[in-house]
C-alpha cells in the first residue's frame, strides 16, 4: 500500500470515530440541555445555568464523548489536512440518515435522500484529493 | 431571533478559529507514534505543551457552550444546519492561514457537504 493510500486508510478510520463521537456527544448534550430548559442571559442565569449543566449527566456523557472526538480529531489533523478532515466528518449525516431508516424504522423524504446524496458526493470528491498538501512534523519525538 | 443569529455567528467563529488553531498547534507537534495509550499520552502531553493549543481551547470553549445556550434557545433542527457554515468558513481559513492547497475539486467537495448538510437538516427526520 502506498504511503498516500495508508494515509487516506487512516484518516478514513479516523474520520468514522469521529463521527460516533460527536454524534453521540451531541445528543446527549441536546438532552441534557432541554432537561435543563432555556438559559437566560443574565449573571444568575449563566450561574444557574453553569450549576445545572456540572450536575446532568447527560452533559458529562456527552463531554466524554466529545474529549474522545477531540482526540480523534487531533489525531488525524496532525497527518491530514483541516481542509479534508472537516468535511469528511459530515459523512456522520448520511450514517444518522441510515441509522433513522434501519434501527427507528422511519420515512425518508425524497428531500432529505437528496442532501444524503450530496453530502456523500461532497465526502467522495474532497476524499479523493491528497490527504495532505503541507510539510507536516514527523511522529511525536519520546 | 437576533440573539441566535449573533450567537450562530459568535459560536461559527470561535468553533472555526479553535478548530485552525488546534490543527496548526497539532501539525507542529506531529502525529502519534502509535495508538498505545501510553503513546496516546505521549502525543497529548506534547500537544498541551504547544501554545497554539492553548489559544484554540478557549475559543472551542466558547463555542462549546454558545452551542449549549444555543441549544435551549433553538430546535436542533435549526441550531445545526445554520452551523454547516462552519464547512465554508473554516476552508477559507484553511487555505489562507493554513496555506493548505485547497483544489477546486476539494472546493467543490466542500460546498457540497454544506448544502447537503442543510438540505438534510432542514427536512427533519421525516
Amino acid at each position: 500500500m502506498s504511503h498516500e493510500h495508508r494515509l487516506r486508510f487512516k484518516t478514513l478510520v479516523m474520520v468514522l470515530l469521529m463521527v460516533v463521537c460527536a454524534n453521540t456527544g451531541d445528543l446527549m448534550l441536546a438532552r441534557g440541555m432541554k432537561q435543563i430548559g432555556n438559559v437566560e442571559i443574565s449573571v444568575p442565569g449563566l450561574r444557574h445555568a453553569l450549576l445545572s449543566t456540572i450536575q446532568s449527566g447527560s452533559i458529562w456523557i456527552g463531554i466524554l464523548f466529545l474529549i474522545g472526538f477531540t482526540l480523534c480529531y487531533m489525531t488525524a489533523v496532525s497527518w491530514a489536512d483541516y481542509s479534508f478532515v472537516m468535511p469528511a466528518g459530515a459523512f456522520g449525516y448520511a450514517v444518522q440518515t441510515m441509522l433513522a431508516i434501519v434501527v427507528l424504522h422511519e420515512l425518508v423524504s425524497p428531500k432529505r435522500w437528496i442532501g444524503v446524496a450530496m453530502i456523500c458526493v461532497g465526502v467522495l470528491l474532497v476524499g479523493q484529493t491528497k490527504p495532505n498538501t503541507t510539510n507536516n512534523a514527523g511522529p511525536v519525538s519520546p | 431571533m437576533t440573539r441566535v443569529i449573533l450567537m450562530l455567528i459568535f459560536f461559527v467563529l470561535c468553533n472555526t478559529g479553535g478548530e485552525l488553531a488546534m490543527s496548526y498547534g497539532v501539525k507542529q507537534v506531529g502525529e502519534p507514534q502509535s495508538f498505545r495509550p501510553l503513546a496516546l499520552l505521549r502525543f497529548v502531553w506534547a500537544a498541551a505543551r504547544n501554545s497554539w493549543l492553548w489559544v484554540a481551547l478557549p475559543l472551542l470553549a466558547a463555542s462549546f457552550y454558545s452551542l449549549l445556550i444555543l441549544f435551549s434557545w433553538a430546535p436542533v433542527s435549526v441550531v445545526i444546519p445554520a452551523s454547516a457554515s462552519n464547512y465554508i468558513v473554516g476552508t477559507f481559513g484553511a487555505k489562507y492561514l493554513l496555506k493548505e492547497d485547497v483544489s477546486f475539486k476539494r472546493w467543490l467537495g466542500v460546498v457540497l457537504v454544506c448544502a447537503g448538510v442543510t438540505v438534510v437538516l432542514l427536512t427533519g427526520k421525516g
